[in-house]
């Protein structure tokens, strides 16, 4: 139905088929499910005694069924008439089985939803709680598909499985176990004959699903070959053009869509003789009790209710049957990703989260002298990116950093927040060393403006209310004005309630930087980080941009990762950053002076 | 609808006979309870062992029958689904690779992506849904039905009373559920966006300390989630056992008013039975038929996404008597051409007319929505001028096929793009026999031969789909080596040495200059020290050229240009560039 997404629609069983992954450690994985179901503890030994019970009742009913047929029968065959009050008194007890065993499912049912989506409330806020704490390495070394993934796929599967297998693994065995009782209790011969036939049907399943199992693989494989390939070749459309690619692009396409359509019929076809081959075992199961049973009742031996409830029981005894023998691969399955869950869980967060801070420091104390003394720092350890880097700026200085691509320079800033920790050596704020502060204590000294520039899809005052939850929203067009931005959103037709959408197209590059100027205006925090964008925007707001980073930086010790000549210039320090070290500083004269990796970088814009 | 059953039409005999064999399972497998009737009524109630032997080789033959059609019937079905979903697929993808960049916003890349997966993979299933049991289901009932009669009217009010009540059943989940799994969807979008933008966000989020409130924010989504969820769960843990009760309760029915029809002769004990199998494959077949019901609404909506692709016509199409080009100059003249994109209501471009010469460097700059980007997808014909002509050595464009115009050209696109192969393969995009030592002096020239060699496997890196692993300017630089290494006449760089830091962009057109001296070469920019020393210098504001000439004339004359000089470049550095 509708909100399930990964149906497998008519292949019915071909989720099934899929080799499943499998969990690195089953036991401890499951031993962890266990003990997040643990506060549930009674509530699922209510939901497995219901179970049991609902199921026991409707495995008895047949029995019952069989013995009004055989009330008909012996009034029919006795000659004396029905007895119909004796019939309906075998009726009203089959409708109160049956009446119960609604109940008892229903009852079943109902506490486990509650129970399985409290266990995935809970994994999922412990995975939302565990976002922040982990350090920035770690999203260095996942993608955020990844990581969602974790949230959302792996999820779903553990709830799939706490909503229903875990109650269809206890029914399914109640089942077999019960049908076995009852069909013994009418004929040991008749059921012999049965279980004799039945085990085929395990046979052929498992000869189908070993036979299939290839071509669900190539289904999936060339299914993501053909979607791989049709989202390059839409998103890359003017490429192809340009380049008259597009018979070669046609061709790569047909190849892959014939080896799709094979494997997909295929599988599919494989997949569908699973029902019907089983079926038809069930038939000749069906026909060999019919005769058997028929037999049996010329003799006397058994009667024909019992007949009729045997045939119902050799029916039903099939989908269970199938159900524990897919149980396997789905504990697999749901393993492995709680495990991913699990793994997740218990990351290793960063130091010192949980400890009082030695030094609380009031934001509006700080005067904003940074020192770093020779710190080392790689993002990996056998990388190091920033070797020794000792710098001091003094209150209120505007540091301009400069230096080609990847020479560190938004490195240093990330780790002055600290985001990520030092190698050796230190920073101070103040004379502070900022490991001795809280995090977030250090971090409310800082506004920061990066070229990324993140938005959420709140509306416009919400996002610039994040640089200071507690502000009015006069204090919010305060900042709106400074940053230039006000004009803008004034002139949007809900003003400041316009929402951002989802992904932030509806405002401009430009716009979006301005709004996180405003929002750095907001926080008016002593120490200021800006990174200026390399990315086009128009002149006329860059413009604005510039004006209203400069108005941010009045009265702030600010470090600007400097790509506009302007910046650079007007900055009283510039820091020239080449392989993670200072190679030069000074102000611009001094540098150009030198003649150096400065005076180069700069000339090389210019020079004939 | 009616574009996608047209892939129906060549498969039309095998549905046919899909058709047939699902008639003959239907038959058969209605027969069995008959039999099963017969061995009751004349065999063990007569004591006749020879009858019941005969008539159960019999079942047994015709449940041979029921799974011989049933596999025929599955094979050509998921054949049938297959192939014709394969040749809707295919028709997608060659519509798509005809659009021109006018249908492509139409519909939005992501949009057509979707149709061509998602919607096809939806009509496939929905297919083999429709010819296994869609057509099958109403076949069983109604032959259920019509057995049903056959062995007993008086007891048809059973059956119709627990279908009335399956009904009711099924409107209230259809009421009370179904919207809710909408809301569900809606929910989990919402769990599933909040959750993007905190991973995307992650440095701003702690930069700010608003890791608290990010986490209320998702805790309120996971608790509105949650509940709905609980909902939908009881809902769905009521359904089932109460379709379970209905079905159990008919038997009941049947066999308390068959007991009656059985005292008064009106019913032998084996129809009895029969009678309740019947009523069973009844209501089975009407369960199904009320899921297709909620099946089929959804495969129509993605049929019909996949129709509204194939019936738009592309714009652009190659003339019917195309000339060719004689002689290859690569001279590119716009001639009072006026440009406005489908719907809009103003032109995006007006009257712009220049000559780009070979040899020379024509560069374009104004701010952004001046028409820039417009104005040179002009050229390779992405899309078409609304008035006036664009001619390429003396030909309208128009008038040759698109393949040999854009033979001409290289065109380098404002986001460096890159396809999954290697650094090689990409490289060789443009000429697939390009050899080592032409993509080895294309990339050197490009300014990537540094980092390619880099790389553990230089040229024979591996790129990943969409990019992934190379960086921005990386991309940008093997985005330009793609173009050079087809040697075309003309040059379009749109913008599209943005994300490189300032050394290499010099470096980079240092290198250009000495290496393509012979080609036109068009530059749309932002900076304007990328531009200062092109020949020509179009200044573009919106829509309307506001001059032509180069740094030193635009200086004098136009203020547009200098407005943007100034902007980014102070009095004295504009001389200092010019020394």
């Amino acid at each position: 139905m509708a909100g399930k997404k990964k149906g497998p629609g008519p292949g019915g069983p071909g989720a099934n088929m899929m080799p499943g992954e499998k969990a690195k450690d089953f036991g401890k994985t499951m031993k962890t499910l266990v003990r997040y179901l643990s506060p549930y503890k009674f509530r699922l030994v209510a939901v497995f005694i219901f179970a049991i019970a609902s199921t026991v009742f409707s495995i008895i009913s047949p029995t019952i069924l069989g013995d009004a047929t055989d009330k008909v029968v012996e009034g029919l065959m006795g000659g004396m008439g029905i007895d119909f009050e004796g019939l309906l008194s075998i009726l009203l007890l089959l409708l109160c089985l049956y009446g119960l065993s609604l109940l008892f499912g229903a009852a079943q049912g109902w506490i486990m939803a509650d129970v399985s989506q409290k266990v995935i409330y809970n994994l999922r806020d412990k995975m939302s709680v565990k976002l922040d704490r982990l350090p920035l390495k770690f999203f260095d070394s996942k993608t955020h598909g990844e990581i969602q993934s974790r949230m959302i796929n792996d999820i779903e599967t553990v709830n799939q499985t706490l909503s229903v297998s875990l109650t269809q693994i206890i029914t399914s065995f109640t089942t077999i176990i019960g049908i076995l009782i009852m069909m013994l209790r009418i004929s040991v011969l008749m059921t012999v004959t049965a279980l004799v036939v039945l085990p085929l049907s395990m046979l052929v399943i498992r000869l189908i699903v070993s036979k299939s199992q290839g071509h669900f693989k190539n289904q999936q494989k060339y299914l993501g070959y053909v979607n791989g390939h049709v989202e390059e070749m839409y998103t890359g459309h003017d490429i192809v053009k340009a380049f008259n690619r597009e018979e070669e692009s046609q061709e790569t396409f047909e190849k892959y869509n014939d080896k799709l359509c094979e494997s997909a019929w295929k599988s599919q076809f494989l997949s569908g003789t699973m029902m019907p081959i089983t079926n038809f075992i069930g038939n000749m199961a069906y026909v060999a009790v019919c005769l058997l049973g028929g037999n049996l009742a010329i003799n006397g031996k058994i009667s024909i209710g019992d007949i009729q409830a045997f045939i119902q029981y050799v029916r039903s005894f099939n989908q269970p049957i199938s159900q524990v023998a897919n149980v396997a691969n789905q504990l697999q399955s749901t393993a492995a990703a709680a495990e991913r869950i699990f793994e997740l869980i218990d990351e290793e967060e960063e130091a010192g989260l949980d400890e009082a801070p030695e030094k609380v420091i009031d934001v509006d104390d700080v005067k904003g002298r940074v020192a770093f003394e020779n710190i080392r720092f790689g993002y990996s350890p056998d990388e190091t990116v920033i070797h020794d880097f000792s710098f001091v700026a003094q209150p209120g200085q505007r540091v301009a950093i400069v230096g080609p691509t990847g020479a560190g320079k938004t490195t240093i800033v990330k780790l002055l927040m600290r985001f990520y920790e030092l190698e050796k050596g230190k920073i101070t704020i103040d004379g502070y060393d900022i490991t001795k502060l809280s995090r977030s204590n250090l971090r409310e000294m800082f506004g920061m403006v990066l070229q990324d520039t993140w938005l959420n899809n709140g509306t416009i005052r919400e996002n610039i209310r994040y640089g200071n939850p507690d502000a009015t929203d006069k204090e919010v067009e305060a900042a709106a004005k400074a940053a230039h931005i006000d004009h803008f959103v004034k002139t949007q037709s809900k003003g400041y309630d316009m929402e951002v959408n989802e992904e932030a197209t509806n405002i401009s590059q430009g716009q979006k930087q301005l709004l996180t100027i405003a929002r750095a205006f907001l926080a008016d925090a002593p120490i200021l980080i800006l990174d200026e964008a390399t990315s086009s925007v128009d002149t006329r707001t860059e413009a604005l941009i510039q004006q209203a980073m400069t108005n941010l930086m009045k009265g702030r010790t600010s470090f600007v990762i400097a790509h506009r000549l302007s910046t650079i210039k007007d900055a009283d320090h510039i820091l020239v950053l080449n392989h993670g070290d200072i190679i030069e500083q000074g102000t611009h004269e001094d540098l150009l002076s030198q003649n150096g990796f400065y005076t180069n970088l700069y000339n090389s814009q210019f020079a004939q | 609808m009616k574009t996608v059953f047209r892939y129906y039409k060549p498969y039309i005999w095998l549905i046919a006979l899909i058709l047939a064999f699902l008639f003959g399972q239907a038959m058969c497998e209605l027969a069995l309870p008959g039999y099963m009737s017969d061995i009751i009524n004349n065999g063990i109630v007569k004591q006749d062992m020879d009858y019941i032997w005969k008539t159960g080789l019999i079942m047994l033959a015709v449940s041979a029958g029921t799974v011989l059609c049933s596999l025929a019937g599955s094979f050509l079905a998921s054949r049938v689904s297959a192939k014709s979903s394969r040749d809707i697929r295919r028709a997608l993808f060659r519509k798509v690779t005809a659009f021109s960049a006018a249908e492509l916003e139409d519909f939005s890349t992501a949009s057509l992506i979707t149709r061509s997966t998602n919607d096809v993979q939806m009509v496939q299933q929905a297919t083999v849904m429709i010819l296994r049991l869609a057509c099958f289901a109403p076949m069983m009932g109604i032959g259920a039905i019509v057995r049903a009669l056959n062995t007993s009217v008086s007891l048809s009010w059973t059956v119709g009373l627990a279908l009335l009540v399956i009904v009711c059943i099924m409107l209230m989940a259809f009421f009370l559920v179904l919207p809710k799994f909408k809301v569900l969807q809606s929910k989990l979008d919402r769990l599933n966006l909040i959750m993007k933008e905190r991973l995307s966000g992650i440095l701003v989020i702690r930069a700010f300390n608003t890791e608290k409130s990010e986490e209320e924010r998702f805790d309120t989504a996971n608790v509105e989630l949650t509940k709905i969820n609980v909902f939908v769960n009881r809902a769905m843990s009521f359904m089932m056992p109460s379709l379970m009760f209905v079905m159990n309760g008919v038997s009941i029915l049947i066999i308390w008013a068959g007991a009656h029809l059985i005292e008064s002769q009106d019913l032998m004990i084996g129809d009895m039975l029969a009678y309740l199998q019947y009523a069973m494959q009844v209501i089975m077949s009407f369960l199904f038929i009320t899921m297709m019901f909620i099946m089929i609404p959804r495969a129509a909506v993605s049929a019909q996404r996949i129709g509204q692709v194939l019936d738009v016509e592309p714009t652009i199409e190659d003339s019917q008597k195309p000339q060719s080009l004689e002689n290859h100059k690569g001279v590119v003249q716009f001639s009072n051409v006026s440009f406005a994109y489908p719907d809009a209501e103003e032109k995006t471009l007006e009257n712009i007319s220049f000559t780009a010469q070979p040899g020379k460097t024509t560069a374009i700059i104004g701010g952004t929505g001046s028409g820039k980007s417009t104005l040179i997808s002009l050229i390779p014909r992405f899309y078409d001028v609304t008035e006036g002509e664009i001619l390429l050595d003396g030909i309208n464009i128009k008038d040759m096929t698109q393949h040999e115009l854009r033979d001409q050209i290289g065109y380098v696109p404002q986001k460096g793009m890159l396809f999954s192969g290697t650094i090689a393969t990409n490289l060789q995009y443009g000429k697939e026999d390009a050899t080592a030592q032409e993509m080895l002096e294309a990339a050197e020239t490009a300014q990537a031969l540094d980092f390619i060699s880099e790389k553990e496997n230089g040229f024979d890196e591996e790129v990943s789909q969409g990019g992934t692993n190379v960086s921005g300017g990386q991309k940008q630089r093997l985005s330009i080596a793609r173009a050079l290494v087809k040697k075309p006449k003309i040059y379009i760089f749109d913008d599209s040495f943005s994300a490189l830091d300032f050394k290499t962009d010099k470096a980079l057109r240092d290198a250009l200059k000495k290496k393509v001296g012979d080609s036109t070469i068009i530059i749309v920019a932002q900076r304007i020290n990328t531009i200062i020393d092109a020949d020509q210098i179009l200044v573009m504001d919106e829509g309307k050229l506001a001059g032509i000439g180069s740094h030193e004339e635009l200086m004098e004359n136009c203020s547009v240009y200098k407005e943007i000089a100034l902007s980014q470049l102070s009095e004295q550095e504009l001389e200092r560039g010019r020394k």
